[in-house]
């Protein structure tokens, strides 16, 4: 697949010179002034920030409601303290837990936030200054006493404005204000469903004042881009110094710090939707929606459209043509989780069986049946939404129309009133017209040396006893057994057996399955024998003193045997080392850290050619999904072993230097999780879309033969499909448009089936309304799968610059064309994506984006690999981690404590925070937490008699250790994966691992500080629009 | 003296030798003008109950090329304790321990009567015996169930210290391990790789752990504690191996409609010889390959498994159409050839209705000395008891089976060796005694047998070398040494040396002593090896023409006739046979493959080519008893005339005994005649050959077909194909109507046939 759909503007292969713009905000030179007058003027608020951080973060922290007020009476002080200057306090902005904010943003998205960064000083705009007369519910007036003195200008659309934004603002007031007026403006732009008909809290802002919109074709936006790379590299051309460098140089003069709390808080939007949307119902009948946040608790109700579990998007309306696109570059994607786990109280989906023709599809694009096809002459026939074919209505499934035009059935129908349904599948979707056989899952366990010796073939057999008994199924012929060293053994255990039968293949060549009859046995059946043979293998190798390994022929057998049983299924492999065995696929150690930060580094993240690949596609045509669980105590060249797992919807699962006694469990766990998962087989996708646009790029544990078909021998519930779209032609207004994904797949019982997704888009020629409609979640996930692939090809540099450049352009474009005109200094930011350069930045520091020889190349790899098939949800927390204060929370309330900022800011000496990102999970213990909370947690009586390397907190008959433990346990069951959980202690040193996860601050290895992020990308800005 | 015959008898019987002459022709152009070679049947092993081996090593000539062993024909200086070799004429001094000997003290080996001795040498820790079953799997339910107790049933045949192994195979190839405890562990080769000895014995684990026994040492069975993972003394695995092969399953890969189970027969064996050549190289080991259909898969391939394509027949052969044929055969020749090296040997027990590739494999016997057995089923008798028959024991209680042979031929000056037939290879030792001319197996005067049986016979050829105008050579006789080493089956290595000697006579002179000294039915057969040797490479009419002109060119020269008067044609006594028994032999399966499938030629040829005389004999021309109440059963002529209806026959061709109820006989015996008392004679007289083929039976290996049958039923096919159609459809008439039944043949008659010789032998113009 090309690269090409990463961003618009300049190519990677072309970036290179001028791309030192990135440093040069940072760096000397130039970029000197800039933080000359950034950290200057405000010296005079050095102090008193810092104080007004400390203080409300403990605080505020702790306790969710109740001390807002006072802790907002500091922040009022400060307000006080420069009132000449800021008018509206700041302070108002990052309060994690303030509700004026929440207040704010409940009331109705403000289209977009403003920062303002005048010439003295980084001049935060005045937000949400408390419009008494929002709607939903206020969640604390109290709150938003304070800022009443402000102008009104409602919407936390809170700009600094000096007259001349009134423009601006004036009608998002109106807007918020008065519910009509916003309709009445809204309803010539948006056609179609009306939006503010169904409540929606959308009242679509106003339309921007002319001066915004005006420019129809302003210049050209790759002109500018090349422009914006040429400008750059003039006064920037040997500056290879690394944007990291930056904040370095910045650390030594006292810097007049810009108060954090005022700048776009992750906590604080995810609380706010939380608010505004959590434990409502989502009714998915309006096309264009934007759903709520995934962090956000909420029902779905299908009427139409997909779930948002199944499908989110970059953005929920699509520009009408290409050049809109591309003038703002805001990414179009789909990330869909055809699997995803739906919550007890949603219907799961329908099953429709269209008899032995096989579902009806479109005669032309071969569109399934959904609620987008209008049936029309009396109900004979129907025009496709997607191609607009009309076609015959067969007659067994002929019904007339009401007098609405639609048909009498249309509620009797899944795939004519949901979203998402599924097909039963015709022997014409089967393999060779052959119904499939059930699944199988063949666990293969490494026995050499190190796995023996660690303990982890005796852990893995006594599981597999326990585990298998829960495997999701109740088939007939489906688990197998291997062990493996430099030869793989099989094993025969049909259940007529006395004992099991070894059958060792050494042919590692041309490798094949020695068995056929009693390799894959049914479970039940074959108990007796498998519990024999678990016993028997630990003993069996115990004094095996093999360290060499196999790899390639592991899954190569895996596949012949799935061949023979003409079945798809799984392999589990669980494997220690390097395979430097003789045999296909054999590994050299290639980790090589002088290419660290050099043009090559990317060959670290490449996998080997040769075997792999080739293994990968018979992986995929077989339907064998390989999940793969690793236990190195070195380099491994993860790059290349996990290419497999990576292109067969598979997971990987690392567990370094493993001991069963701090290791076992999170293993287990994960293992657990992983055999349990809902899954389906030999999967094909296609994501076809309504005239106009068309899906171009695909990311995940995918392979793809055509352009067109996603193939995956397995998908399971947590596996996304990122999809970038691009236009083909130009998009209607009023038919605005649709996508439908049809998932090929094989049930575990055997069935093939279909399952459909259908989404319908909003299209306009108002960039406003694509930047209201966007979604930053989805947005950061694009980009970190696109920008993951992109490093495989590309200097990190490049990377590195290129998503900065996009972003600038991105906020550029929407402060050009949809924001008043305000002064340059102000920084603007659309309200849907006003968190986005926080993920932006995160994503910049993330292991495999960091130029670093501390970190693994492994390590790297592995999360490179994890990201591409991650969805919108695990991106979302894996770039923004939770972390909770468990120190101060309220022990009887089931609710979780309230998240903080990932700042160490945010941390307390006497507090105890825990934090997680959905693959490492870390409990944080302040030096003067107070020893009566260590021992009713640890049960020993201070920080110092903590033992090292805990992996589980004691089972305390205590409320709080019982609260901490149940919200871990909580946590775990809710994340994909299973976390190890660490405990640190403050300034010990493990904290170092802790503190890569605060994003907000300045990387531990390198990496901009949140601030100093946006204060450059600003700068960017800047510099685009002048 | 006595007669040719009680010298040729008492020869076979102490030496285990039949020369086709016993006066030798004193010069080359004189032999070559005998037509018939000097030449001689030998059985190593033959049983000598009376012949008690000697504990001591053999004393040798000194002289390098030489090495003759001291015999009685040597000549001895008692008082300077020097013997000349009879060989080489050198003289030499008797070794230390022979200090003793006299004139009245003489050692063994100096005695007239041991001109056959034994020897009984001991080198290094006895090795014991290897037996590495390889088994089809591919097999009908039935059968394999057969197989299995078989197999079980020979485990307890075996000697206990002997090793044992077991292969199985289908589309995979499974090597068993014995040894382990709990789980049955295996180790599994995909059926269609050739793999090279090298990669077998490291996928088997074998390279890594003991050392690979040095060339020429068998290794210890210490040192081989790698290998005993599957190859284990018996018993110790006695009850293991039971259970295993007790659970051994069919090939359980399906097999679609219309196509033959795969079986990697190629591979199977390849992993058996490399297994053992890896672990156990100059040891005796048998490797027992049993099948049940043709390999269809992999190296030695020799039909697809489509099933519409039906495997190979002569028809095909003769048109070049067998497209596995050369490389299948190639590629068992090689195996064959790398276990006989190291001294394996191989036999096939192959049970299938069809043909299942004996011709491609029956060098894997051939060439090392094992067994073939071909039957319909593993659940048959013949099969059953002809494999127990492998492990039968002679009088000492001793297996009935030698291995790792090496058969040296030493011959006086005067004589040359042109090579052997029989189950052997060649050694390539060019000694002095090499002939350059060629016959059989040639170039060398050592043969490899890998496994002997006392049975075991080869033809051996020789050239006189004596030019026509030298004079009789000194002494007037010439000699012949075999000298066989082999490893008993008692593990002992033993060397047997039989020294023979016979009078050299002028052929111009002496004609009628040479003429009466011919062994007509030893030169019937070593004609008939050599024909049969031909045959394997040549097409069949050649041989055939070669056969008759080597016929009509012996009659000419030994006949007595007045030229163009075939009447006046008269053969003396001792060649009065010969014609007949190239009557029969032109007639033979050996040579005519009209009626059998190539299978069936390789599996006659094959033992033909191993028998020793009396049992050729009855290949070449079928033996037919008579019973009625004219009198006692007596021998017949195998000839149309025979059958009569009130007769029970009896025909033994080596490979099928037959009886067959004359018309009345079978009418007597429907009526159940034989059920009533007063009938009792009739009773004895049904009972009679049944007996006597019971007898037949017992003594015969492998087992013949043994087959029942009666005037007009379809199984009196095999009489009446064996016997001279004396009587045709065309000359039933002209015959009168006093005997037989006619046979419907176009094939000539005895009577034609030597009406033919006679004029083509008194014919001036040839």
């Amino acid at each position: 697949m090309s690269q090409q759909g990463y961003v618009a503007a300049p190519p990677y292969s072309q970036a290179q010179p001028g791309m030192g713009g990135y440093q040069g905000g940072f760096g000397t030179g130039p970029a000197q002034p800039l933080y000359g007058h950034y950290g200057g003027p405000p010296q005079a608020f050095t102090t008193p920030p810092a104080g007004m951080l400390k203080s409300p973060a403990s605080s505020a922290a702790g306790m969710p409601p109740p001390p807002v007020s006072s802790q907002y009476s500091p922040n009022v002080q400060q307000n006080g303290a420069h009132p000449q200057r800021y008018p509206s306090p700041p302070a108002v902005y990052g309060q994690p837990t303030q509700s004026p904010y929440n207040s704010m943003a409940s009331r109705g998205p403000p289209p977009s936030q403003q920062l303002t960064n005048e010439m003295s000083a980084l001049n935060l705009g005045n937000y949400g200054p408390g419009p008494m007369q929002s709607p939903p519910p206020p969640i604390s007036s109290v709150a938003h006493q304070p800022f009443q003195t402000p102008p009104p200008p409602a919407m936390g659309q809170p700009q600094m404005l000096p007259g001349s934004q009134s423009l601006n603002m004036s009608p998002q007031m109106s807007s918020s204000q008065s519910p009509q007026a916003s309709m009445s403006m809204t309803s010539p732009q948006m056609p179609g469903p009306p939006m503010a008909g169904v409540g929606r809290p959308f009242p679509g802002p106003p339309p921007p004042g002319p001066g915004g919109f005006q420019q129809p074709g302003p210049p050209g936006y790759p002109q500018q881009a090349g422009q914006f790379g040429g400008h750059m590299a003039g006064p920037q051309p040997g500056m290879p110094g690394a944007f990291p460098g930056a904040p370095g140089s910045l650390a030594g003069p006292p810097q007049k710090k810009l108060d954090p709390d005022s700048i776009p808080s992750i906590t604080q939007v995810i609380e706010d939707d939380q608010a505004k949307q959590g434990g409502q119902v989502l009714t998915t009948n309006i096309r264009g929606q934007v759903p709520p946040l995934v962090t956000t608790d909420f029902t779905v109700q299908d009427q139409g459209n997909a779930s948002p579990r199944f499908i989110r998007c970059t953005t929920y309306c699509l520009p009408c043509t290409a050049d809109l696109g591309k003038q703002c570059q805001v990414p179009l994607a789909s990330i869909i989780k055809p699997f995803a786990s739906l919550p007890k109280n949603e219907t799961p989906l329908y099953v429709v069986s269209h008899g032995d023709t096989g579902p009806i599809r479109c005669n032309r694009c071969k569109a399934y049946m959904c609620p987008y096809m209008r049936f029309i002459d009396g109900g004979r026939r129907y025009q496709c939404g997607f191609c607009s074919c009309v076609n015959e209505v067969p007659v067994f499934y002929f019904q007339h129309l009401d007098h609405m035009g639609r048909r009498v059935d249309l509620y009797e129908r899944p795939e004519l009133s949901l979203g998402s349904y599924e097909f039963v599948a015709t022997l014409d979707y089967c393999k060779n017209n052959k119904p499939p056989n059930p699944p199988a899952y063949i666990f293969m366990i490494d026995v050499s040396y190190n796995n023996i010796k660690s303990g982890l073939v005796k852990l893995i057999c006594e599981e597999l006893k326990t585990l298998l008994e829960k495997l999701p199924r109740y088939t007939q012929e489906d688990v197998g057994f291997v062990t493996y060293n430099k030869v793989l053994h099989f094993y025969n255990v049909k259940s007529a057996l006395a004992q099991p039968q070894m059958m060792v293949v050494s042919d590692t060549a041309e490798m094949f399955v020695p068995l056929l009859d009693g390799f894959l046995v049914n479970y039940q059946d074959s108990r007796a024998v498998i519990y024999n043979l678990l016993d028997q293998i630990p003993d069996m190798f115990a004094d095996t003193n093999e360290s060499e390994t196999i790899f390639a022929p592991v899954i190569q057998a895996g596949v012949e045997a799935f061949k023979a049983a003409e079945c798809s299924g799984k392999l589990f492999i669980f494997h220690s080392s390097m395979p430097t065995a003789e045999a296909p696929g054999k590994l050299k150690n290639r980790d090589d850290k002088k290419l660290v930060n050099t043009e090559k580094e990317k060959i670290l993240f490449q996998p080997q050619k040769g075997v792999y690949e080739q293994l990968s596609k018979d992986c995929v045509a077989q339907g064998c999904c390989v999940d793969l669980f690793l236990f190195p105590s070195q380099y491994v060249d993860l790059a290349t072993m996990a290419d497999v797992p990576s292109h067969t919807g598979g997971s990987i699962y690392k567990y370094s230097n493993f001991q069963v006694e701090t290791d076992g469990e999170h293993f287990l766990r994960d293992l657990r999780k992983d055999v349990q998962k809902s899954i389906g087989f030999d999967a094909v996708m296609r994501v076809r879309t309504s005239t106009g646009f068309r899906a171009t790029d695909f990311f995940g544990a995918i392979h793809m033969n055509n352009t067109t078909d996603i193939e995956m021998a397995a998908v399971d519930c947590d596996k996304a499909v990122t999809v970038e779209f691009k236009h083909d032609d130009t998009l209607n207004e009023e038919n605005g448009a649709f996508l439908q994904c049809a998932l090929l797949y094989t049930t575990i019982n055997g069935q093939r089936r279909l399952r459909i997704h259908n989404l319908s888009l909003n299209c306009s020629s108002q960039l406003l309304e694509l930047y209201k409609s966007c979604e930053t979640d989805s947005l950061i996930n694009f980009f970190a799968k696109s920008a993951y692939r992109a490093i495989l090809n590309q200097p990190l540099k490049n990377v590195r610059e290129i998503l900065v450049n996009q972003t600038a352009h991105m906020l550029a474009c929407y402060r050009k064309n949809c924001a008043s005109p305000s002064a340059a200094s102000q920084l603007i930011l659309p309200d849907a994506m006003k968190v986005f350069p926080v993920y932006m930045n995160s994503l910049m520091k993330t292991a495999p984006m960091l130029g670093s020889t501390e970190l693994s190349t492994d390590d790297r790899a592995h999360q490179r690999l994890s990201v591409m098939a991650m969805g919108v949800e695990d991106t979302q927390l894996l770039l923004y981690p939770r972390l909770l204060p468990l120190h101060n929370m309220d022990v009887s309330s089931d609710i979780l404590p309230a998240p903080v900022r990932c700042s160490e800011e945010r941390l307390t000496d006497c507090g105890m925070f825990l934090l997680e990102n959905g693959h490492s999970m870390f409990l944080w213990l302040g030096q003067a937490i107070p020893p009566d909370l260590i021992q009713s947690i640890f049960n020993v009586p201070s920080l110092a008699h903590l033992q090292g390397d805990m992996c589980a907190l004691p089972e305390l008959d205590n409320v709080l250790s019982k609260k901490v433990r149940s919200i871990i346990s909580g946590l775990l069951d809710k994340r994909p994966n299973s976390m190890k959980l660490q405990i640190v202690r403050q300034k010990d040193k493990p904290e170092m691992l802790f503190r890569q996860f605060l994003v907000e601050d300045k990387g531990l290895y390198s990496g901009a500080s949140y601030m100093d992020f946006l204060c450059y990308v600003h700068r960017e800005i800047r510099q685009l629009l002048t | 003296m006595a007669t040719y015959q009680e010298f040729i008898q008492q020869n076979e019987d102490r030496d285990g030798v039949r020369f086709s002459w016993n006066f030798w022709p004193s010069s080359r152009l004189e032999a070559t003008r005998l037509v018939v070679p000097v030449s001689c049947l030998f059985t190593p092993l033959k049983e000598r109950p009376d012949l008690p081996p000697v504990q001591y090593e053999p004393v040798l000539c000194s002289r390098a090329n030489c090495k003759a062993v001291l015999n009685p024909l040597c000549q001895v200086d008692f008082r300077a304790k020097i013997w000349a070799c009879n060989f080489c004429f050198q003289r030499n001094p008797f070794p230390p321990s022979y200090a003793g000997i006299s004139e009245v003290n003489q050692p063994a080996e100096l005695m007239p009567q041991f001109s056959t001795i034994e020897y009984i040498v001991q080198h290094g820790p006895p090795t014991p015996l290897i037996f590495l079953y390889v088994v089809d799997t591919c097999l009908e339910e039935e059968d394999l169930q057969a197989l299995k107790e078989s197999l079980q049933m020979s485990l307890s045949l075996l000697p206990p210290n002997a090793l044992v192994g077991l292969i199985t195979f289908g589309r995979m190839v499974q090597v068993h391990e014995l040894s382990c405890e709990g789980i049955a562990k295996s180790y599994v080769f995909r059926g269609t790789k050739d793999l090279s000895s090298k990669q077998i014995q490291e996928m088997l684990g074998l390279t890594n752990s003991a050392p690979l026994g040095q060339q020429g040492r068998p290794l210890v069975p210490q040192d081989a504690a790698a290998f005993c993972r599957f190859l284990q003394p018996v018993h110790r695995v006695d009850m293991n191996l039971t259970d295993l092969l007790g659970e051994l399953q069919r090939d359980p890969w399906p097999v679609p409609q219309g196509k033959r189970p795969l079986r990697s027969t190629g591979v199977a064996l390849s992993v058996a010889v490399g297994l053992l050549e890896g672990s156990f190289p100059n040891t005796g080991a048998r490797v027992m390959l049993f099948i049940g259909g043709p390999p269809t898969q992999g190296p030695g391939m020799v039909v697809g498994d489509e099933l519409k394509t039906p495997i190979r027949s002569w028809h095909d052969i003769q048109k070049d159409n067998a497209r596995h044929l050369k490389k299948a055969t190639k590629y068992y020749e090689a195996l064959a050839n790398r276990s006989a090296v190291n001294g394996h040997s191989i036999d096939i027990y192959a049970c299938a209705l069809d043909q299942s590739g004996l011709l491609e494999m029956k060098c894997l016997s051939t060439l090392t000395g094992g067994h073939i057995v071909m039957g319909d089923s593993f659940n048959t008798s013949l099969f059953k008891q002809t494999f127990q028959r492998v492990f039968s024991k002679d009088y000492n209680g001793d297996f009935r089976m030698a291995f790792g042979g090496v058969l040296e031929v030493k011959t006086s000056r005067e004589l040359k060796v042109c090579g052997a037939i029989g189950p052997c290879v060649s050694l390539n030792s060019k000694g002095s005694c090499v002939s350059e001319n060629e016959m059989g197996v040639g170039g060398t005067n050592q043969w490899k047998v890998c496994s002997l049986t006392p049975s075991t016979t080869l033809g051996i050829y020789f050239e006189v070398v004596n030019q026509h105008n030298a004079p009789i050579p000194q002494g007037g006789r010439g000699a012949v040494q075999f000298v066989t080493q082999y490893q008993h089956s008692n593990t002992q290595r033993r060397i047997r040396v039989t020294t023979i000697a016979r009078n050299w006579a002028d052929a111009q002179t002496q004609i009628q002593h040479i003429e009466s000294s011919f062994d007509q039915e030893a030169a019937a057969v070593l004609m008939a090896r050599l024909g049969v040797f031909r045959a394997e490479s040549e097409e069949g009419p050649d041989v055939l023409r070669w056969l008759d002109r080597q016929l009509i060119r012996l009659c000419q020269k030994f006949g007595q006739f007045n030229k163009d008067d075939p009447a006046s044609f008269r053969l003396s006594e001792s060649l009065s046979l010969y014609p007949q028994f190239m009557f029969h032999l032109r007639r033979s399966p050996f040579l005519q493959v009209f009626n059998n499938s190539p299978d069936e030629s390789s599996y006659y040829r094959h033992h033909f080519v191993r028998q020793d005389l009396t049992q050729s004999l009855i290949m070449i021309q079928p033996i037919l008893y008579s019973y009625s109440f004219h009198g006692p059963p007596e021998p017949v002529l195998l000839d149309s005339s025979s059958i009569l209806p009130d007769r029970i026959l009896l025909m033994d061709t080596f490979f099928q005994l037959v009886i067959y109820h004359g018309e009345t006989i079978s009418q007597w015996r429907k009526a159940g005649y034989q059920k009533m008392a007063e009938y009792e004679n009739f009773k004895q007289l049904l009972q009679a050959p049944l007996d006597d083929a019971q007898e037949l039976l017992h003594a015969r290996f492998p087992m013949p077909r043994y087959i029942d049958t009666e005037h007009g039923g379809s199984q009196a096919r095999f009489l009446l194909s064996k016997v001279n159609p004396s009587q045709t459809h065309n000359s039933l008439y002209t015959w009168g109507q006093e005997t037989g039944s006619p046979i419907l043949t176009d094939d000539v008659s005895l009577q034609v046939f030597m009406d033919h010789l006679k004029k083509l032998a008194v014919s001036s113009s040839t």
